[in-house]
């Protein structure tokens, strides 16, 4: 298990030189590219996550997930998942601030914690493809894209609460 | 998006109003936006590392090998396109892209994709195809999580990647769900639309 990181970097390299890739140069591209992901999504983060914040220390956040818990714990599932399940497929920053929530609160290695990373690993943000797919393509009428695509994102945050619960405690 | 801002802003505004807790509001709030940009820097490290590696899978030709592997499966997934066409080519690039987390590399191939597939069948209704294509693109197919990773990582945990076997489960169940629910509505409105004849 805690193996499986260093194999696929020390793979990649490896293989790199035996392609006779100059990795290095390689290397150093690719993080020019993680930083500029990083300053495309910084100021929609910043500003998503003092919206959460806000939120967060108005006490309103709790306030909803007292209102849920009673239900969401009679099915063993964590409270803390359905905010962040609803944000979760219009908007990617917004569910990152939410994640980061359930970090801060109940810690990333909590139960709760650990469904809300899982979703977060095994979901994307569904309305942004799709638009940005049938956007480019001139679609009109998607059919039934959007039911299956959500289903799917509803189908990951089950089954999130499920692996974790088996796999995991 | 204005929308939902500023929706969560005055919630928060008006529910500290009613509870009192507008003490703990005014403080929260520069200091949201203060531990967002700690955030950023803390996670941009590992974010940085793991696009230098899969960069260097990029670059060595993993990318076109993993999509001569996912050939047989593909062929599967769009039984209606030629495994030798132009489509067919551009998402396997993408879906190999997707797996190795690319995201960036993975979309242009895309869009590339779904243009070919709309030359196809020429009119404004999603193909069959289609709707393969974007639901595999909605659902996260990526093999490590890196960004998951660096939060959790942040946030102090020990062992950051440890949901990653949790994670490829959840990921597959929830394709084959959204894959298999796409297949069953097509045969559906088919069958539908033979009846109507």
């Amino acid at each position: 298990m805690e193996a499986i990181i260093p194999v696929i970097i020390t793979s990649v390299c490896v293989y790199g030189l035996f392609r006779r890739i100059n990795i290095f140069d390689s290397f150093v591209e690719g993080v020019k590219e993680g930083f500029g992901t990083v300053r495309f999504v910084a100021p929609t983060m910043i500003a998503l996550l003092v919206a959460v914040g806000t939120l967060r220390a108005s006490g309103f956040l709790d306030f909803i997930a007292e209102l849920i818990s009673p239900l969401a714990e009679s099915v063993g599932f964590p409270a803390e998942l359905v905010p962040m399940g609803l944000l979760r497929p219009v908007s990617g920053s917004g569910a990152t601030a939410l994640l980061t929530g359930i970090y801060r609160d109940c810690g990333p290695d909590s139960f709760a914690g650990r469904c809300a990373s899982v979703v977060a690993g095994s979901t994307e943000t569904t309305f942004y493809a799709v638009t940005m797919y049938y956007g480019a393509a001139g679609i009109k009428k998607i059919r039934h894209t959007l039911f299956s695509a959500l289903l799917a994102d509803l189908t990951a945050i089950i089954v999130s609460v499920i692996t974790v619960g088996l796999l995991m405690s | 998006m204005s929308y939902i801002f500023g929706v969560m802003i005055a919630l928060g505004f008006i529910y500290a109003l009613v509870s009192g807790n507008m003490a703990a509001l005014s403080a929260g709030i520069p200091e949201a936006a203060a531990s967002a940009v700690e955030l950023l820097i803390s996670i941009s490290g590992m974010l940085c590392m793991w696009s230098g590696f899969m960069r260097i899978a990029k670059d060595c030709g993993l990318t076109e090998k993993l999509a001569r592997l996912l050939a047989p499966l593909l062929r599967r997934l769009y039984p209606d396109i030629d495994p030798d066409s132009k489509a067919f080519g551009y998402i396997s690039v993408n879906i190999s892209a997707n797996l190795l987390g690319l995201g960036n590399a993975a979309t242009p191939p895309g869009l590339n994709a779904m243009r070919e597939l709309r030359k196809r069948s020429g009119t404004e209704i999603a193909s069959d195809s289609m709707i393969t294509f974007v639901v595999m693109n909605t659902a996260s197919i990526q093999l490590v999580p890196a960004t998951v990773a660096a939060l959790r990582k942040s946030y102090g945990s020990t062992q950051p990647f440890d949901i990653i076997i949790c994670v490829w489960i959840t990921s597959a169940v929830a394709l084959a769900v959204g894959l298999m629910s796409s297949r069953l509505i097509s045969a559906l409105t088919r069958r539908g639309r033979i009846w109507k004849r």
